[in-house]
């Protein structure tokens, strides 16, 4: 099972707790990932990634095993503790505004 | 027998001896989340809810006119981008709808701010536009400027590319707030008739249920543009009528306040004694449809009242001749602006006004005007104000 951390608003809009757990068929990849999220979560399409585009949205983030994966290409291997689920995937809000 | 009519706001309404009988409900969209206010036909005593979506900024909220229970909300944010809400209960609990907004065919280009050709690109919906007949049929107003319509109570959206594709489209550019479709009014009278306006293109009309669009924009004059009296080019902040009267268009614009008598076909000024006819809302009386409300703010460089005294103004001759109405509203140190979706009327009798200001107040009279009391006062921003009349 994989592991993600949402941030606060995505969770409100969810109804779910800081974390959830996600079963994959494939490798874990950042599209892997979020391809099951938004089937698990259908309220969460377009608030990770743009619909047409399917890219990270500017001020959203990808964070695992203390390291920003933000500008990894969607199809590369998540770090080994993300796939395993000893780690989660954060998704995060980047720090931006007032 | 209490029977339901429609107001020139797109409110449902008693109609007859019914009124003052019923109750009103507020919407207010905020930079930081939705709230509804409520009150019985005196409209004295207020109930607080929300925030709804907290934290996340709601453009627009608005009910259906055939099921005042059917509200539409547009909840944005910069980091996680759009989504629109509805509620089947009069907002006590609401469900994430569709949020794909799609630019139908080729995309194409308008004008950017330095004059080069830039993508259209999807930012967020302005404002939300339930049907006079249909309560799973709602329009979305949007930016990049254009027009979405959904058949299906906001599952699904798609264009109505007439708009984008008329021709003038290219030419369009943004205003400082942004290229936003903020306008979108349904005539009862001619079922097929949408007017829509656009920052900062103008004022636009279809006769056949948004296929084909046309600007009706003749008349106004807008110095700050390379020619003052072109077709398209007007900053049309916004506009309002009276459902009885679907020929007669008043319209605030970035200066000078505006009538038409025939559909927009042509325009006239009617700022008359005005301090200022720079502005935001306009909005017309439920039953007088010769009164009509203003906010005059001081200039499009300072938006503020001016002398920091805010005012409502009230024409109850179709313009050119309007009072201030300041009973009960700051008349010293209030620098609060009035967006142009942040106005709205109830059809009790009197009739009800109601406007939220940038500082967080909203404003309500039970007079038609005469004099005004903050339901609220300390919200965040208010970006929108919707008033139902309830059976």
């Amino acid at each position: 099972m994989i592991r993600v951390v949402l941030p606060p608003h995505l969770r409100t809009l969810a109804k779910v707790g800081k974390e959830v757990r996600l079963a994959l068929d494939g490798e874990a990849t950042q599209r892997a990932v979020i391809d099951a999220l938004e089937a698990a979560y259908p309220m969460l399409r377009g608030t990770i990634r743009d619909h047409t585009t399917r890219r990270r949205r500017p001020f959203v983030r990808f964070y695992a095993c203390a390291q920003d994966l933000s500008h990894e290409p969607p199809d590369a291997p998540l770090p080994e503790a993300v796939a395993t689920g000893a780690e989660p995937l954060v998704i995060l809000g980047a720090l931006a505004g007032g | 027998m209490i029977s339901a009519g429609v107001t020139p706001a797109g409110t449902l309404a008693t109609l007859g001896e019914d009124h003052g009988m019923g109750g009103v409900r507020v919407l207010v969209g905020t930079r930081k989340g939705a709230f509804v206010l409520t009150a019985d036909g005196k409209r004295e005593r207020w109930e607080v809810s929300g925030p709804h979506f907290a934290g996340w900024e709601i453009y627009h909220l608005k009910g259906s006119p055939v099921d005042p229970d059917r509200l539409y909300a547009s909840q944005s944010s910069s980091w996680f981008g759009q989504l629109v809400q509805r509620s089947n209960d009069g907002g006590r609990t609401w469900e994430p709808m569709g949020n794909e907004f799609v630019y139908d065919g080729v995309t194409g280009t308008h004008q950017w701010y330095d004059g080069t050709p830039h993508p259209w690109e999807f930012a967020r919906v302005w404002h939300l536009e339930p049907s006079l007949t249909d309560p799973d049929v709602v329009y979305a107003g949007v930016e990049d400027a254009a027009l979405f319509r959904s058949a299906d109570g906001a599952r699904t959206w798609r264009e109505l590319p007439g708009l984008r594709g008329h021709g003038s489209g290219p030419s369009w550019q943004p205003g400082a707030g942004g290229m936003c479709l903020h306008t979108i009014l349904l005539d009862r009278v001619h079922p097929e008739r949408i007017f829509i306006a656009i920052s900062s293109a103008g004022a636009f009309r279809s006769d056949d249920a948004g296929a084909s669009w046309r600007p009706i924009n003749r008349g106004l004059r807008s110095e700050q543009i390379p020619n003052p009296t072109a077709e398209v080019g007007h900053c049309v902040h916004r506009i309002a009528m009276h459902a009885s009267r679907p020929d007669v268009l008043f319209m605030q614009k970035h200066w000078d306040v505006m009538r038409s008598d025939d559909g927009g076909e042509s325009w006239r000024e009617v700022s008359g004694d005005l301090p200022s006819d720079f502005g935001f809302p306009i909005d017309v009386h439920a039953h007088e449809p010769e009164t009509v409300y203003v906010v005059p703010i001081k200039s499009d460089s300072e938006h503020f009242p001016p002398d920091g005294r805010l005012c409502v103004y009230r024409t109850r001759t179709g313009g050119h001749e309007w009072e201030p109405l300041t009973r009960g509203l700051p008349q010293s140190h209030c620098y609060v602006n009035v967006l142009r979706d942040a106005m709205a009327v109830d059809s009790l009798d009197p009739c009800g006004v109601y406007f939220g200001t940038t500082g967080g107040q909203v404003y309500a009279s039970a007079d038609a005007g005469d004099s005004w009391a903050p339901i609220v006062r300390d919200l965040p921003a208010v970006l929108s104000v919707e008033v139902q009349t309830l059976p």
